[in-house]
């Protein structure tokens, strides 16, 4: 067990095998399944930690997983490179502050097996992602965490929002898996292997249309579409948030919906390779995300909801970060600060709902600075790195995102930059309602600080949202570029925390009873899941409709009876020429048999 | 006796005393666990270094026609034949009290299981072909006697459909026989994959074609398939494990027997034409699948669906292709004998399948849902089941047939199929929500009862066989390799 080796293999099977045991051997006990989560999350946390920091580690070994000789072999292979590596330290160790704080968000909760069995197996799947070495194995990791994020999506199924949302992110995300599959088979074809060494070593060997490698870049690039909730198919994010709010910090936050990111990173070398215009659509896709999704997280009222928007906009810059920076290290920086204060973030929204009896709604809120202070503090925290503020973390992540982009394109740069506006909007008018004013609820009113199994990794969480931006700790995780900032990017995103701020301030500080601002396009998320409402009721539902009908009258109607009918029919006025009904079926059954026999020798 | 004689003999043996009045169940439970134990003993003593078919055992009967009751198994076959065994030990312990002769019932049950062995285990033309019509009546008594709904009506809707695909299969046999050069004249299968192989014998387009849709209607190929989803709703829920799950598999058996070594040509030549009818099974019927408002006739729809799959990999015709659509038949009919078994116990539970009148049974019966949520998720073709596993290569092996850099029908087909990934989990999970989560439907009371201990243990099997396959394919692709890289042109 003290083999190094060993560690990777322990890391991605521990929660698995997490996952049976308190599926199996604990269905009923919530203090075990709990400490069993807790200590299998602290587990993986504590050896990726040393894998991380033994970076003469080098894993060779691959369980062999499809195999047919000659044609084809997909191998459970481990990749332990700085991408992989950092990955899991902040994959592991949010998880296990999560898996912490659940202990006390879910206390009382009907489901304590089943909710850790999920988190367990999402572990195990995210891990999966992370350490895979082919597109392969990747995808099989990538369907996983979505069937846990299915699960834990669906935990209050008896709830019917929540029943809807779990299908629905399961049902989004397979149309881009649709995307990625076809992507993986198309880079498959023109290079032959699935492995992404042998993809990275045979793409400058061969030669194919370059519209064929750009498709192929693309469709794989819909995969991240469908993951990492960006538009056209972010409309899942939102509704997740039916999911317990742990579940909303760690899958649908900071982990999973990086996931897409983290894959353009890993396949960053073939982005490259490809053709210009792959990237041109990536980063445009990033942008109106980064964009639209602010523009629809101002008007939300639901706290969770504001932050699920919010992390769609951020993965918009990551995508952008992308496209148009050198490295993939600039988006897995801002992935990498995001993750600790978005995370952090929805802890607090968790600690504020808890405190509020389930209550979501933040104009039920206010008045909370002095009921819940260790909460507000970590929330001015995280919107402060969130907004990018110099000294916190999401400043330097956001900067050299914004910095690229104002390299790449101009337009782009602009729309990033009115993001940021977008973003510090939005979470000071959260702040504002939430934490100011007085109580416009009963429940807000008797509001308490949450228990201390919630706190803890609330606190734990808010120094990396301070300090993982900076260069000295930064440096040990990333091997970032230094590009010359221009001083524009700089005025650009400090106006736009400042005009962001006192814009907020003026509409909200005051603790208005309602929102003073009414945009119904922005409320109502550009209409974009009213389309997608009316394109599966009508046109995906019509066409099953028509298909169902035309099985039933036409084939089966039809074609099937028809021909059934003509048949009886025949029988029938053969009945009347006085045969008998078998000798008229046997003299057409021989008649037939000798006529086919007779064309199949003498033809 | 050869073990693969036992293994015919021994589910007729156990219906004759289910017959005679014996504790049905009883028997007939143990008959088929010895039979499970004897094919998973086959599979291990099978040399797969050797390989080809092992377990031979010859008996002239006519020889002046050439016609011998021989048996033997490669890997394919026994792949099949552990198929048959595990679903029918499944579907015995599924069924429950029955009311009207149990003793038919079970050895109903058991003929249909002898019959799809013994087309699984020979390699005769003529038994090969004999067995498959051994259970077709079996499978029409099923359903006209102990079915639900119009089950007369269907009984024999269906089982003149089946026959009328078995004469257009007889028809296509016959002209393969036919097409041997007489002084080589056999019924023998391995003797007709030589002669094709050697390009010794050249029945020519039309008797492929007989084949294809001879097997085809037996397969439910779009426009063929509208018997499927109205005799698996109407049958009762062990009949459909063992249709579905096994005896459709048939088709597919042959055509991956016969038509592959003595066709390439041919199906190359139609391989257009199979893929708009496959593509009609994944994306018209998944459609239909899609509209459905009956759980069981869902799952009838959607197992039609799945077998476009498997023409994908047929037609594919290339090693990963046909291993993936074998590896598919053995996926495929465990996933839908073990969702067969869990509709069969929702409508005993709740009185209903509409999905109108459910929803919320997650709720008063979490191992149902638990169990069906397993299932569903083979259905879909998630990692970590052997479903998943036989999709990936098909789509890959299908993607295959093409030049990079260009997309022709192959991989345009391709394409349209992975859209199937999508419908199948738009309708899946839409019944899944609609009956296990969301509010409680109106048939769904608070003494509703879980899941039975019957049932229950049964599909933990089925799953358990989904998931060993699915984390280790090569347990089955260690014995389906060999037979590809000899088969595939």
């Amino acid at each position: 067990m003290n083999d190094p080796q060993l560690f990777p293999w322990i890391i991605l099977f521990a929660p698995l095998v997490a996952a049976a045991a308190i599926l199996f051997l604990l269905p009923r006990n919530d203090t075990a399944a709990a400490w069993t989560g807790v200590l299998t999350a602290a587990l993986t946390c504590f050896l990726s930690w040393k894998v991380f920091l033994d970076p003469s580690l080098r894993i060779t070994a691959q369980i062999p997983w499809l195999e047919v000789p000659g044609a084809f072999s997909v191998p459970i292979g481990i990749i332990l490179d700085n991408l992989s590596r950092v990955m899991l330290v902040v994959v592991t160790t949010i998880a296990t502050l999560v898996f912490i704080y659940s202990a006390g968000y879910m206390r009382g909760d009907e489901g304590i097996p089943r909710y850790y069995a999920s988190l367990c197996l999402f572990l195990f799947s995210m891990l999966g992602i992370v350490l895979a070495d082919n597109f392969v194995m990747m995808f099989i990791f990538w369907e996983l965490v979505g069937v846990s994020s299915y699960l834990l999506i669906g935990h209050y199924f008896r709830k019917d929002s929540a029943a809807d949302a779990a299908k629905q992110a399961f049902t989004v995300n397979r149309v881009g898996d649709f995307g990625f599959m076809l992507g993986i088979l198309m880079l498959w074809l023109a290079t032959g292997s699935v492995m992404f060494s042998g993809i990275e070593k045979n793409l400058a060997a061969v030669t194919m249309h370059p519209g064929y490698l750009a498709a192929a870049c693309l469709l794989v690039f819909c995969g991240t579409l469908g993951k990492s909730a960006q538009m056209p198919l972010h409309v899942w994010l939102p509704n997740s948030m039916e999911g317990p709010t742990p579940v909303s910090s760690l899958l649908h936050a900071a982990t999973m919906v990086a996931a897409g990111v983290y894959m353009l990173a890993r396949i960053f070398p073939v982005l490259l390779a490809a053709p210009e215009v792959v990237r041109e659509v990536i980063m445009w896709v990033g942008a109106v995300t980064c964009f639209a999704a602010g523009l629809m997280a101002t008007q939300q009222d639901d706290i969770k909801r504001i932050l699920a928007y919010s992390t769609i906009s951020q993965l918009g810059y990551m995508v952008v970060g992308i496209a148009v920076a050198p490295a993939g290290d600039v988006a897995m920086f801002h992935l990498f600060t995001h993750a600790f204060f978005k995370c952090m973030l929805f802890l607090c929204a968790g600690s504020v709902i808890i405190a509020l009896h389930h209550e979501q709604n933040i104009w039920k809120m206010g008045g909370l600075l002095g009921r819940m202070p260790l909460t507000a503090l970590c929330v001015v925290v995280g919107t402060l790195a969130l907004a990018g503020t110099p000294g916190f973390s999401g400043y330097y992540s956001k900067d050299l995102i914004v910095a690229y982009a104002h390299g790449a394109n101009n337009t782009v740069f602009w729309i990033t930059a009115g993001a940021a506006l977008l973003t510090s909007f939005y979470m000071f008018r959260l702040f504002f309602v939430v934490f100011l004013g007085r109580p416009r609820g009963e429940h807000a009113e008797h509001a308490k600080q949450s228990p201390a199994v919630m706190t803890i990794p609330l606190l734990l969480l808010a120094i990396p949202s301070l300090a993982a931006g900076y260069p000295v700790i930064a440096k040990h995780f990333f091997d970032l570029p230094h590009p010359e900032i221009p001083h524009i990017v700089h005025y650009a995103l400090l106006a736009a925390l400042g005009v962001g701020f006192l814009l907020a301030a003026a509409l909200y500080a005051r603790g208005p009873a309602k929102d003073p601002v009414r945009i119904p396009l922005f409320a109502n998320r550009l209409y974009i899941d009213n389309f997608y409402s009316w394109l599966v009721a009508n046109v995906q539902g019509g066409l099953a409709v028509l298909g169902s009908w035309f099985d039933r009258w036409v084939i089966d109607g039809l074609f099937v009876t028809g021909a059934a009918r003509t048949v009886w029919a025949t029988g029938y006025v053969l009945r009347l020429l006085q045969l008998g009904n078998l000798q008229a079926y046997a003299f057409f059954f021989g008649a037939g048999v000798l006529a086919l026999l007779y064309y199949l020798i003498f033809r | 006796m050869s073990p693969l004689l036992s293994l015919i003999l021994i589910p007729l043996v156990t219906a004759a005393f289910c017959m005679a009045g014996a504790a049905p169940r009883r028997i007939s439970l143990f008959g088929a666990g010895a039979n499970l134990l004897l094919g998973l003993y086959l599979l291990a003593s099978y040399n797969i270094g050797i390989g080809g078919f092992q377990f031979v055992s010859e008996k002239a009967l006519f020889p002046a026609y050439g016609l011998h009751f021989s048996l033997g198994a490669d890997g394919l076959s026994l792949v099949l034949i552990l198929l048959a065994t595990l679903v029918t030990f499944a579907a015995v312990w599924v069924t429950p009290k029955i009311e009207k002769f149990a003793g038919m019932f079970y050895a109903c049950l058991l003929f249909i299981s002898a019959g799809a062995i013994g087309a699984f285990a020979s390699i005769d033309l003529f038994f090969f072909y004999a067995f498959h019509e051994l259970a077709l009546i079996p499978t029409f008594l099923l359903i006209g006697i102990w079915g639900s709904g119009e089950r007369q009506r269907i009984a024999w809707k269906v089982t003149i459909y089946l026959a009328f695909g078995s004469f257009i299969l007889l028809l296509g046999l016959i002209g393969l026989w036919l097409a041997v050069p007489p002084e080589l004249r056999t019924l023998d299968i391995r003797l007709l994959q030589q002669l094709g192989s050697a390009g010794m014998m050249q029945p020519g387009p039309v008797v492929y074609l007989l084949l294809l849709f001879g097997f085809g209607i037996l397969i439910a190929l779009f426009p063929f398939h509208t018997w499927a989803p109205e005799a698996y709703a109407s049958a009762p829920a062990p009949a459909a494990m063992l249709h579905a799950g096994v005896l459709k598999k048939f088709g597919l058996y042959g055509l991956l027997r016969l038509a592959v070594p003595i066709f390439p040509a041919e199906i190359q030549q139609f391989a257009h034409l199979v893929l708009v009818l496959l593509l009609g099974n994944i994306l018209y019927v998944g459609f239909v699948t899609m509209a459905q408002k009956r759980l069981d006739l869902m799952l009838g729809y959607s197992s039609v669906m799945h077998m476009g799959y498997a023409f994908l990999g047929f037609v594919a015709l290339n090693q990963l292709g046909l291993g993936g659509m074998s590896l598919m038949l053995f996926a495929h009919g465990l996933t839908i004998a073990a969702l067969f078994a869990l509709s069969g116990e929702i409508a005993r539970r709740t009185g209903t399948l509409e999905f109108s009148e459910l929803g919320g049974l997650a709720g008063v019966a979490p191992k149902l849902g638990l169990l069906f949520g397993f299932a569903a998720m083979a259905s879909v073709g998630l990692p970590g089941f052997s479903t998943f596993a036989s999709e990936i290569m098909i789509f890959f092996g299908a993607f295959a047939r093409g030049t990079a850099g260009s997309f022709d029908w192959f991989q345009t087909a391709t394409a349209l199929a992975l859209w199937g990934v999508v419908i199948s989990a738009v309708y899946m999970l839409r019944a899944y929500r609609r009956v296990f989560w969301g509010s409680r439907g109106s048939a769904v009371k608070d003494e509703t009862e879980d899941v039975s201990s019957g049932v229950r243990w049964a599909v933990i099997l089925l799953i358990a066989g989904l998931l060993l396959t699915g984390f280790r394919p090569a347990i089955l692709l260690d014995y389906l390799n060999p037979v590809f890289a000899y088969l595939a042109p």
